[in-house]
């Protein structure tokens, strides 16, 4: 019993976790009908983030030395939660801008000064490191001069291009961006395991009848409660909420309602990077785990079928389908089978899918042919 | 008109790409096998999971190949070391050093440290016929690819024997197992540790697996931890084991951790939490070279080094070095490239004086050598216990 209880409280910080990128998975689901596969690596951003933050940026005490430090520490600590998910959310806004919007939209002319200063990225790193300020100027000057000579192929392309494109295009337009995140990463900052030190203290809490409960479990919980909390009123009560709403109902009926459907979906993006981000901060600051720019591969393939459980497109679906995953994989994991923790976890996605094949809270839809 | 200004902007696009992408590659000479320089090929870590590994080991390569071009090079020739990245990925290792061996022609191939790249990459070396010698690869099975592949290290038969000697030495009675399931190394290690502690008069209480890349061992330590084991093996490296050290304490699991060559990186105390940390006092066995011993080749080693690198050098280091040593002596034992020459030559190494012990090469090409117990001590690991082979009855 003691041990059920024990893993029920890790399965629970973890579910919680992958309930956050879940969430950002589902709400872009329900505005684009899209799978963002590059959610995962927006996560792994946040992790980096909330690395560079511990690390260089902010002027953290060493605990170890001054346990004194303490409080300015979680005042800091909640700076960097601050900074992760405005990072991200700015990040989510730029991966639709440019590479989602244009698929619906057709391709704009400033698109081109985007993607130079992408394509400069390999070459500036030949340079040198990236905390050299002469570097990330180089790079700045290489992707100005990329991004003018891409012009006349974006015109190019825009001229020709048909805007009517297919789920799958953005489907593989997704696949994209997680690659140039991913390797983007690994060229700037490298593959080196990294870890983010002891910021906060730590204690653990034996409950009566033995469960042991630390407060970076705590931490996480009361955090993601709280961001899932904001989240629900945004989009319940708020205008923008109901706009998302309108569009995830039907996109071309909130447009003729005089929708911006383009700023809302902006704002989607951005709602689902914060998440990550602040998902992505909490396991890099509180759980210890080596981070790399691989790192957000393995949590988000596990929060988009967390999102399926759920039922694509709800809220609430995302959190509880977060929540069972995590829980499932606590109890293979802690029993003799740990092997087949991963197996076991998406078995239990067939059943329910054979079961409720629009997931546990999704509805049906009949598709329109 | 417009269109066709377009175009050719377009194609000036790509032509700047293109050269950027072509610049960074430097001609290599065709590679001549009896006249101009020896080249030398060597597949490393650089970046990656394991990049601590690799870099250690190329500095020592290095500084081998330089001590012998500032001897005279090999034969009258100098001696050239071409570098590839495997980025601690298996299919690239095995990339890289088909490149290395067609392209470069190189004549012997030194790497890997991690087991699984090793055993990537030697079928590719077995079959060009370039003997290749790995500096740290420790599962039993890397050599078995064939006549051509050697190692200067011993092998986990023996390193998880003296772990699991070690530990019913120390007291333990019951032991858990954590193992990263996807990893020859680990699985291996694991099995070799269990056969001897068991012998010995130990049991293992528990078992328990995960994987490289996983964020979360709360639960499989928590299940180890039912089981009250007087100490847990995790012969993982050292990229996961700080965080399951950590993870460990906050579920309740007190007892003393031990580990493998693995764990051998001086990033695995600040990801355990800094020094003092979760590993403290925690034991891990090493091949036969740390800075606390007074051997006369491990004390000149170390000066040279800390004068090239102006930092210490790791065992890993030490075997990187060893290796290249041992190839620039059958080298010239060989008196040609040769590769069936080249081959024997190695393979008759007796007696070769290495920093990490004297190096004698066995019928199945490994060497048979002394193991450390380290302890981690602060930012540091402590010489605890040494094993020879025979005391240990291998």
């Amino acid at each position: 019993m003691q041990s059920f209880l024990q893993q029920a409280v890790f399965g629970i910080q973890l579910g919680s976790l992958y309930a956050l990128i879940a969430i950002g998975y589902t709400l872009v689901y329900g505005v684009l009908r899209l799978i963002n596969f590059a959610h995962g690596d927006v996560f792994m951003v946040g992790a980096f983030v909330c690395y560079y933050a511990c690390t260089r940026w902010l002027p953290f005490r060493d605990l170890s030395a001054d346990p004194a430090g303490a409080t300015t520490n979680i005042a800091l600590a909640v700076v960097v939660l601050i900074m992760a998910m405005a990072v991200c959310a700015l990040l989510g806004v730029l991966i639709e801008r440019f590479a989602y919007r244009p698929l619906r939209n057709g391709l704009r002319i400033a698109d081109a000064h985007f993607w130079g200063l992408v394509a400069a990225l390999p070459v500036a790193v030949r340079l040198g490191p990236f905390s050299h300020p002469g570097v990330l100027l180089a790079w700045l000057v290489i992707g100005v001069a990329f991004g003018y000579a891409l012009r006349p192929v974006v015109a190019w392309i825009a001229r020709r291009s048909v805007r009517a494109t297919s789920r799958l295009n953005a489907l593989i337009t997704a696949i994209g961006v997680s690659f140039v995140l991913e390797y983007g990463g690994l060229l700037v900052v490298g593959a080196d395991p990294n870890f983010v030190p002891t910021i906060v203290p730590e204690r653990v809490y034996v409950l009566p009848g033995g469960v042991r409960v630390g407060t970076p479990q705590l931490a996480i919980l009361a955090i993601s409660l709280v961001l899932m909390l904001v989240l629900r009123y945004i989009v319940t009560y708020t205008r923008r909420g109901k706009a998302m709403r309108a569009i995830a109902h039907d996109i071309e009926a909130a447009k003729l309602m005089g929708i911006d459907t383009d700023r809302v979906i902006s704002f989607t993006f951005a709602l689902g990077g914060a998440l990550a981000g602040a998902g992505g901060a909490l396991v890099a600051a509180l759980t210890h785990v080596k981070i790399t720019p691989l790192f957000g591969l393995l949590p988000g393939i596990k929060a988009f079928v967390a999102a399926v459980l759920g039922g694509p497109g709800s809220i609430p679906g995302a959190v509880l389908g977060g929540l069972l995953m995590g829980l499932a994989e606590a109890f293979v994991a802690g029993s003799k089978a740990s092997a087949f923790r991963d197996a076991i976890a998406f078995c239990i996605l067939i059943v329910l899918l054979l079961v409720r094949p629009s997931g546990l809270l999704g509805r049906h839809v009949a598709e329109k042919v | 008109m417009v269109r066709v200004r377009n175009a050719v902007v377009a194609l000036g696009v790509i032509a700047v790409f293109a050269a950027f992408a072509g610049g960074c590659k430097k001609d290599q000479p065709a590679g001549a096998n009896d006249t101009g320089d020896i080249v030398i090929g060597e597949y490393a870590s650089l970046t990656g999971t394991t990049a601590t590994f690799g870099n250690s080991t190329h500095r020592g390569v290095q500084m081998a190949i330089d001590d012998a071009n500032a001897a005279g090079g090999v034969n009258g020739r100098k001696l050239r070391l071409v570098v590839e990245d495997d980025q601690s990925k298996p299919d690239i290792a095995r990339t890289v050093v088909t490149k290395l061996i067609t392209q470069d022609k190189a004549v012997a191939i030194l790497g890997e440290v991690a087991s699984t790249r090793s055993m990537a990459a030697a079928p590719v070396c077995q079959q060009y016929k370039v003997p290749m010698i790995s500096p740290a690869s420790t599962n039993p099975a890397v050599t078995d690819a064939g006549d051509y592949i050697f190692r200067v290290c011993f092998t986990d038969d023996f390193q998880a024997a003296v772990v699991g000697y070690f530990a019913y030495e120390q007291g333990y009675r019951k032991a858990a197992i954590f193992k990263d399931i996807k990893n020859d190394y680990s699985v291996a290690f694991a099995a070799n540790f269990a056969k001897e502690f068991t012998k010995r008069g130990g049991t293992i209480v528990g078992e328990q697996v995960f994987q490289e890349g996983d964020t979360d061992f709360k639960a499989q330590l928590t299940s180890l931890s039912a089981a009250k084991p007087d100490a847990v093996l995790i012969p993982g490296y050292y990229s996961e084991v700080g965080t399951i050290a950590r993870q460990a304490r906050e579920v309740g699991l007190k007892v003393p951790l031990l580990g493998g060559d693995g764990w051998d990186s001086p990033k695995l105390v600040p990801g355990a939490g800094g020094p003092g940390g979760a590993l403290e006092g925690c034991f891990f066995s090493n091949h036969y070279f740390s800075k606390d011993l007074k051997e006369e080749a491990t004390q000149q080693f170390l000066a040279a080094f800390k004068k090239k690198y102006d930092t210490d050098p790791d065992a890993l280091a030490a075997l990187g070095y060893d290796a290249g040593k041992l190839l620039v002596d059958a080298l010239k034992r060989a008196g040609s490239t040769d590769s069936a020459k080249l081959r024997d030559a190695i393979a008759a190494t007796k007696d070769f004086p290495g920093v990490t012990g004297k190096i004698t090469l066995d019928e199945k090409r490994n060497a048979r050598k002394a193991a450390l117990i380290l302890q981690v001590k602060g930012d540091r690991f402590g010489v605890f216990k040494s094993y020879r082979p025979e005391e240990i009855g291998q």
